[in-house]
């Protein structure tokens, strides 16, 4: 019965390996390492070698004393908590919504957000040891998160969710001292690695759900060019924090042209390493018009 | 028919147990997330804002958590709360005791602030009111033990409008003069700098924060001797002349004290003899 036989769990991406190279098939993945990485390290380099290149944190921070950026997030508490902010914060926020509309919201989880390396490690941890099994937390909780953090900054008049959001509270963290923030941290690793698969940035987190909300309209998205050579190997869905992104456009369902339109995409691009067919890449939605799909009967129009 | 309905209800009874179920959970998380922000709320006593900042209630909303003030203090006395600090997580708040303000005239940090939450109507940093210093314990004060420290008085950035010494009578000597401080709060800035500079092991003169330090007149008050003044005149029936009964050759005079030289010093009156106590309170008898 237990007769072993060569069937050890393939990992994904191994067929695109394989077939274009380590590097290749990890190029995204490199390219978004070094992104947070450096990200980071820019607002390390005053604190820790005097540096001063990016002053404040991820909430608001000032580059080269010229260029101010803000989270949008934090100024719309800010404004539920009766308190208009003054005008370099709102310039601030203006120009990374505008950045976000332009890249996709949700770039920020997979290119900025200092939790995502947390919670991708604790998912590959996860992957590693075999972890089976996760509780179920439907995805769109992250918008009634989203809510109540809005509703509790209106209703005790403060940004009451800076308390707790363990997104601010890593970046200040390793900026200006950890404390006891590291505590939140671990709940979030060991929640991941062991309660939910996805479950921080996946399900709950409210400023992941408040950036899709910018990204709907994003331009920059991933395409499928080559939808038709997909041999169904399943690894761009084992890889992606938001599989649920992928189908439509990849199986075409109800018409759905070639790009991946969801908001929730985080524009990782780690499906485009891992797929040995090159179905996906980057590119805008500008044309979306809807190709004509081999045996996938269109919809209706209405 | 029944075919097509049955599962849709069932689809429709998950749909709602899930929807009640995530209400509930995110809804608790609320209730937590609100009455954690509401114990925030009360600046703890050792907690100084930088100046400029906004009232408590409102700066737990304007602040961004940002810590530009913090990276522009030239003296480096700020830090954002740590999220086991008891006020709102990364906030900027100083300790007057560690490292008072050094009321920069510039006011970089109001400056950096890219939210208001220091309000940049302030532009003169003797303005600010970052807190109240008060002597909080005239028990260990140096000047009420009838010293000359003036360590408080001295080294106050606003001397002599912020910090008086007002001078009493040491009546532990009897012929000393106490020069007592006292600290002014229209003109106090709370930067801590007497605070920090209190030389008793535990400082016997600290800043708190305004709300704290504080007092206020009731509305319908009304100072006798200013309203007399403003009227030009008694309110009430003229005052009558005082008339003191002085020994022989001795003036007073009002504010200056006594002066001239008395004739012969009084016999130190002998002590009273004890008093009886009345019979009926005598023993544990009534």
């Amino acid at each position: 019965m237990s007769a072993v036989v060569n069937t050890a769990p393939v990992r994904p991406g191994a067929e695109a390996v394989a077939a274009k190279g380590w590097l290749a098939a990890h190029k995204w993945l490199i390219l978004r390492r070094s992104s947070q990485f450096g990200i980071l390290m820019l607002f390390l380099a005053g604190p820790w070698f005097g540096i001063w290149i990016v002053k404040g944190n991820l909430n608001f921070s000032y580059t080269l004393n010229f260029l101010p950026l803000a989270d949008p997030y934090v100024i719309l508490q800010s404004l539920a908590a009766r308190q208009v902010p003054e005008k370099l914060a709102l310039t601030g926020a203006a120009i990374v919504v505008l950045f976000y509309l332009l890249v996709g919201g949700r770039s920020y989880c997979s290119w900025v957000c200092p939790v995502n390396l947390l919670t991708d490690f604790a998912y590959w941890l996860r992957v590693r040891l075999g972890l089976k099994g996760s509780a179920h937390i439907s995805r769109p909780t992250r918008y009634w998160m989203l809510g109540m953090t809005l509703v509790t900054a209106a209703v005790t008049g403060s940004i009451a969710w800076e308390m707790l959001n363990p997104v601010s509270m890593m970046h200040r963290g390793l900026i200006f001292g950890l404390g006891l923030a590291w505590a939140v941290l671990l709940a979030v690793f060991l929640f991941d690695l062991f309660v939910m698969r996805h479950g921080w940035c996946g399900h709950l987190c409210p400023v992941g759900a408040f950036y899709s909300l910018i990204g709907i309209f994003a331009r920059v998205r991933v395409k499928l060019p080559a939808r038709d050579a997909c041999n169904d190997c399943m690894d761009c869905f084992a890889v992606c924090p938001e599989p649920q992104v992928i189908r439509p456009a990849l199986k075409a369902v109800a018409g759905t042209p070639p790009v991946i339109l969801e908001a929730n995409c985080t524009n990782c691009g780690r499906c485009i390493d891992v797929c040995s067919k090159d179905v996906f890449a980057f590119g805008t939605r500008v044309n979306t018009t809807v190709a004509p799909v081999t045996g996938v009967p269109q919809a209706a129009p209405k | 028919m029944d075919n097509e309905n049955k599962p849709s209800a069932a689809a429709r009874r998950q749909f709602l147990a899930d929807t009640a179920r995530m209400a509930c959970g995110v809804g608790l998380l609320g209730l937590g997330v609100g009455l954690y922000a509401r114990h925030a709320r009360a600046l703890p006593p050792a907690a100084i804002r930088p100046p400029g900042a906004l009232p408590e209630t409102e700066f737990s909303a304007a602040c961004i958590r940002c810590g530009l003030c913090v990276r522009d203090c030239p003296f480096d006395i700020l830090h954002l709360a740590k999220p086991e600090e008891p006020l709102s997580t990364g906030t900027p708040y100083f300790v007057a005791r560690q490292f008072p303000c050094e009321m920069c005239e510039d006011l970089p940090c109001v400056k950096a602030c890219p939210t208001g939450a220091l309000d940049h109507s302030l532009k003169d940093i003797n303005k600010s009111k970052m807190g109240l210093a008060v002597l909080v314990d005239h028990e260990t004060c140096l000047n009420f033990l009838g010293l000359r420290c003036d360590i408080c008085y001295r080294v106050c950035p606003v001397i002599d409008k912020a910090i008086t010494l007002d001078r009493q009578i040491n009546v532990r000597t009897g012929r000393h003069t106490q020069f007592i401080p006292v600290v002014h709060s229209d003109h106090c800035t709370g930067c801590g700098k007497c605070e920090k500079a209190c030389p008793t092991e535990v400082a016997s003169i600290k800043v708190f924060p305004l709300y704290m330090a504080k007092g206020q007149l009731s509305s319908h008050y009304r100072l006798g001797w200013v309203e007399k003044e403003k009227a030009g005149g008694s309110l009430v029936a003229p005052d009558v002349e005082h008339r003191y009964n002085m020994p022989e050759g001795m003036k007073y005079e009002s504010g200056k004290g006594l002066s001239g030289n008395p004739g012969a010093v009084p016999p130190a009156p002998t002590p009273p003899a004890p008093v009886a106590l009345p019979k009926a309170f005598q023993g544990n008898k009534l």
